[in-house]
């Protein structure tokens, strides 16, 4: 089937509108996007991955700093109840929750949303490692914003990778009105900032680092753009190569305002009518049984079900044969093979 | 040498039924026993969908008051006439409008009815003669001298679903019946855009399906300011109160929600279930400092400073856990005694009169002064009545604007009765079912078909039985609501078209569908090398060994025969 590309023409309104202050919809055509989302994902545990958790924070900051309410997902081994595994993060972007899954907790972007996407921890070439024990390639990446953009969840992402060869996650992606920053390329590695002495771990990586740096100098009504950001920390100071890519963005990355994906402004209009109403406020009829009115009466579900969890049953593995069941099972019928026929046959096969 | 030659046999023998074991039933077994369980899908039935073709039937009649016909035009009345407008939109999507006109000559009790005074008076009366259904426009046209229309007015659109049209002077209209319908044509076609559904309109709705370049700037903005069609919506009333040593509100939201809003939500009760929470946060800022003015004796909210009012509030506010419907929120803030009075200014440094500002898709703000109810010698804290009807009417007009209730500038000669009470006028609420239809059925013919081709391309997706049926009850439901939507019943059309969106969206975000997205060639060879390598070598090279000793075999013999 084939994608409809048939691209609105918002450059073009924005060009002439945005000189034009005293029409209120020009305040509209800035962006196209009405509402903001951020999802920050630190992949690493232990402690001596403190650097990456700090970069997460920091980007958090930032990102609150500038307007992003904080019913934004994050995603943090020891914030949240929320294990980040791959799935988890998969499922949040694509929205294949459980239909238990609690609002907070959900990504309720729709086609009006400007989304940025930080990633941190430590990556390969093509993938990115996610807790000690898994790995999300750059091809489950880019097919789920692929069913993103098919199911409008997102009017234009921003996607930022602070791993080793981060620049391989975004080769893949092939969805439209998305803009990717990485913070070294395929065969380069990621370097952390300064290690502190004191708690003998390194505390930020160089890139976000350098990235908070140019974020501080960002306030909600600052006209940045895209540019800018790209030129954020250049060999000299990190290192590696930042890389970028923005031929799959639809508006010229010069147009676009940090403010567009880092912070929260809201789009404002004045409400000019107001309906006459004049019916009197009928009196609601009171509910008198027996003479008392019945109240019902409330109590907080139990937070901590400390019973459940700790009567859990384990869940359910997929089964897997013993190991070494292979080969044991192979040696056993070469040595029927060879007994019942005696080693001469041997030649018989060779 | 004979035992030799049967061992050989033998040997010969054992190969080619290993060989020929592993062939027919291991690999049939192997490739069952890996298969993954993928439920049928009318996969025919939804390419088929993926082709758009929408026809929209509104139906139309036009009644002549007296005055308006010439005898002779009168006899060629009552005539049916049908008109088809096509309009392709891109090479999957196709719209074609169909109206049905039926001319005929007004009643006697019509007739009575339009000799009212006021156009609103004769509006009224008509409504008691006659319901229109659905979906349906009645446009009455009178003559050119009738004194129900002012001189500048040419159409009245009313509060159901009727349009008074004032005919054009005798000479131009013609003697002929085609002339006079020809006159009226385009006229009437320029109600129907007010009225029913425009181009414009429709392809707003089919934005999901395919990204247009619009032609106004309204209809950007419109596009953006209203929700996206949803099951639900959840609407939640603040009272804001940051100085509660001061003033003491009172607001009866119970009684102003049923009396001013619910009627409205019970009319849109078949485009959205609404569910209404209120609630009062106390000590909660605004987060921006209005500006002292000096020549208005008040505190001033400047158009700028309003767009970062919204955020540090939207934290307080809180929402419904378990529904992920969107939310409206509406927030009535009352200024403290230090920053009383406060009015929000436009660009033009103009006051607002409903003191109110509203953001797409999230809600409206309003800023309600107390200052008036504080007396000669106010004694804090101040009891406070608010005056709900006031509060109320702005709201009411927020939530039309953000539920797209609202049209755009009508056309030049036009007048619009006023909503009545319910705050919604009947062919408002058709245009909103026409553009929620084709909505819905645009999103769900996307969904079905993106997530068909999803399941196609990824060949290891598990597509349980659950999620086969919710896709087959979506085909149907669309099939059906495509079919309504030609026969021109709008009611149930709009039915179908939720029922479609909730089964499609029920298949795409199934939770299941994620497992196993993608595997790697080297991965594939990893696991599958150790099983298989072990026992292909033996088979293959005793194979060959059987081949070439055959040949050998055959060589010999023709070198005994020579």
């Amino acid at each position: 089937m084939k994608t409809h590309v048939l691209f609105n023409l918002f450059a073009a309104f924005l060009l002439a509108d945005s000189l034009n202050i005293e029409d209120s919809a020009g305040q509209f055509f800035s962006s196209g996007h009405t509402n903001n989302w951020a999802v920050l994902v630190c992949t690493s545990r232990f402690w001596f991955n403190y650097r990456h958790v700090a970069n997460t924070l920091s980007v958090y900051r930032s990102v609150k700093r500038l307007g992003i309410p904080d019913r934004a997902a994050i995603e943090n081994d020891d914030k949240f109840v929320f294990q980040v595994t791959v799935e988890n993060f998969l499922r949040v972007l694509t929205g294949r929750l459980p239909p238990s899954t609690p609002r907070s907790k959900r990504l309720l972007s729709d086609d009006r949303s400007n989304i940025l996407i930080y990633l941190t921890g430590h990556g390969g070439n093509g993938f990115l490692k996610f807790q000690d024990s898994e790995e999300i390639s750059n091809v489950e990446l880019a097919d789920a914003f692929e069913q993103m953009w098919q199911k409008r969840r997102y009017n234009e992402l921003l996607f930022i990778i602070d791993t080793c060869q981060g620049a391989s996650m975004y080769e893949r992606f092939y969805s439209p009105n998305l803009m990717a920053l990485a913070s070294s390329q395929v065969g380069e590695d990621s370097l952390s900032h300064q290690p502190d002495l004191a708690i003998g771990v390194h505390l930020m990586d160089r890139y976000t680092f350098y990235l908070l740096e140019f974020l501080e100098d960002i306030h909600p009504a600052s006209k940045a753009n895209m540019n800018d950001l790209f030129k954020v920390c250049p060999k000299s100071q990190c290192v590696s190569t930042p890389g970028h890519r923005t031929d799959l963005f639809l508006r010229d990355p010069g147009s676009v305002l940090i403010t567009d994906f880092f912070g929260s402004v809201r789009k404002v209009e004045i409400t000019t009518d107001a309906i006459n109403l004049s019916d009197p406020i009928k009196e609601l009829e009171e509910n008198s049984v027996n003479g008392e009115v019945q109240k019902e009466t409330y109590s907080y579900v139990d937070q901590l079900p400390v019973s459940e969890i700790i009567h859990q049953k384990p869940k359910q593995k997929d089964w897997h044969p013993p190991d070494g069941f292979i080969l044991g099972l192979w040696t056993l019928i070469l040595l029927v093979f060879f007994k019942t026929y005696g080693v001469k046959h041997l030649k018989h096969i060779f | 040498m004979a035992t030799t030659e049967v061992e050989r046999r033998r040997g010969q023998l054992a190969a080619l039924s290993i060989a020929a074991v592993v062939i027919i039933v291991g690999v049939p077994l192997w490739w069952r026993t890996t298969e993954t369980y993928r439920a049928w899908l009318p996969v025919s039935q939804i390419n088929e969908l993926a082709k758009l073709q929408l026809q929209l039937s509104a139906d139309v009649e036009v009644v002549f008051a007296r005055g308006t016909v010439t005898p002779e035009q009168q006899k060629k009345v009552p005539l049916t006439q049908t008109q088809d407008e096509e309009r392709p939109i891109d090479e999957d999507t196709a719209l074609r409008y169909r109206y049905e006109t039926r001319y005929r000559t007004a009643t006697i009790m019509e007739e009575d009815a339009l000799n009212q005074a006021t156009a609103a008076e004769a509006d009224l009366s008509l409504h008691t003669l006659s319901e229109s259904p659905c979906g349906s426009v009645v446009v009455y046209v009178i003559p050119e001298s009738s004194s129900l229309l002012s001189e500048d007015v040419n159409v009245y659109i009313g509060q159901r679903r009727t349009a008074l049209m004032r005919i054009g002077p005798q000479m131009r209209v013609g003697k002929t019946i085609e002339q006079l319908l020809a006159h009226l044509e385009p006229r009437i076609k320029q109600v129907l855009q007010v009225m029913s559904f425009s181009h414009t309109d429709i392809t707003v709705a089919l934005s999901d399906r395919v990204r247009f370049s619009p032609d106004s700037k309204d209809t950007i903005a419109d596009s953006m300011r209203a929700f996206k069609s949803s099951p639900g919506y959840e609407i939640t009333f603040s009272l804001l109160n940051p100085d509660p040593k001061s003033h003491r509100l009172h607001w009866d939201i119970e009684g102003a929600v049923q009396t001013y809003i619910q009627p409205l939500l019970t009319k849109l009760s078949p485009v959205a279930n609404f569910s209404i929470d209120s609630q009062t946060l106390y000590y909660a800022m605004l987060g921006v400092n209005p500006r002292f003015d000096t020549s208005r004796n008040a505190f001033t909210l400047n158009a700028d400073s309003l767009a970062h009012v919204i955020n540090p509030v939207e934290a307080r506010l809180g929402s419904n856990a378990a529904s992920s419907n969107p939310v409206l929120n509406f927030l009535l803030y009352v200024p403290d005694a230090h920053h009383s009075p406060l009015y929000i200014q436009d660009r033009k440094k103009q006051e607002v009169p409903s003191n109110a500002f509203h953001s797409p898709r999230w809600g409206g703000i309003m800023v309600y002064n107390v200052n008036g109810f504080y007396g000669s010698e106010p004694e804090f804290p101040v009891d406070v009545n608010i005056n709900m009807a006031k509060v109320m009417g702005v709201f009411l007009a927020q939530l039309r604007l953000l539920l797209g209730v609202q049209s755009s500038t009508p056309p030049p000669g036009f007048l619009l009765a006023p909503c009545g009470s319910t705050g919604l006028a009947d062919w408002e609420l058709d245009r909103l079912m026409w553009s929620r239809s084709v909505e819905n059925v645009a999103t769900a013919t996307t969904t079905i078909t993106s997530l068909a081709q999803l399941l196609d391309q990824i060949g290891n997706i598990v597509i349980n039985d659950n999620i086969a049926q919710q896709v087959s009850s979506a085909v149907t439901s669309l099939q059906l609501a495509v079919a309504e939507l030609e026969a021109g019943n709008l009611g149930f059309a709009l039915q179908f078209s939720k029922e479609a969106i909730l089964a499609s969206e029920k298949a795409f975000f199934d939770p299941s569908l994620l497992h196993l997205l993608y595997f790697p060639d080297d991965q594939k060879f990893a696991i599958y090398i150790p099983l298989f390598l072990p026992m292909c070598v033996p088979i293959l090279l005793s194979l060959l060994k059987i081949v070439s000793e055959a040949r050998q075999r055959r060589r010999e013999k023709q070198a005994k025969k020579d």
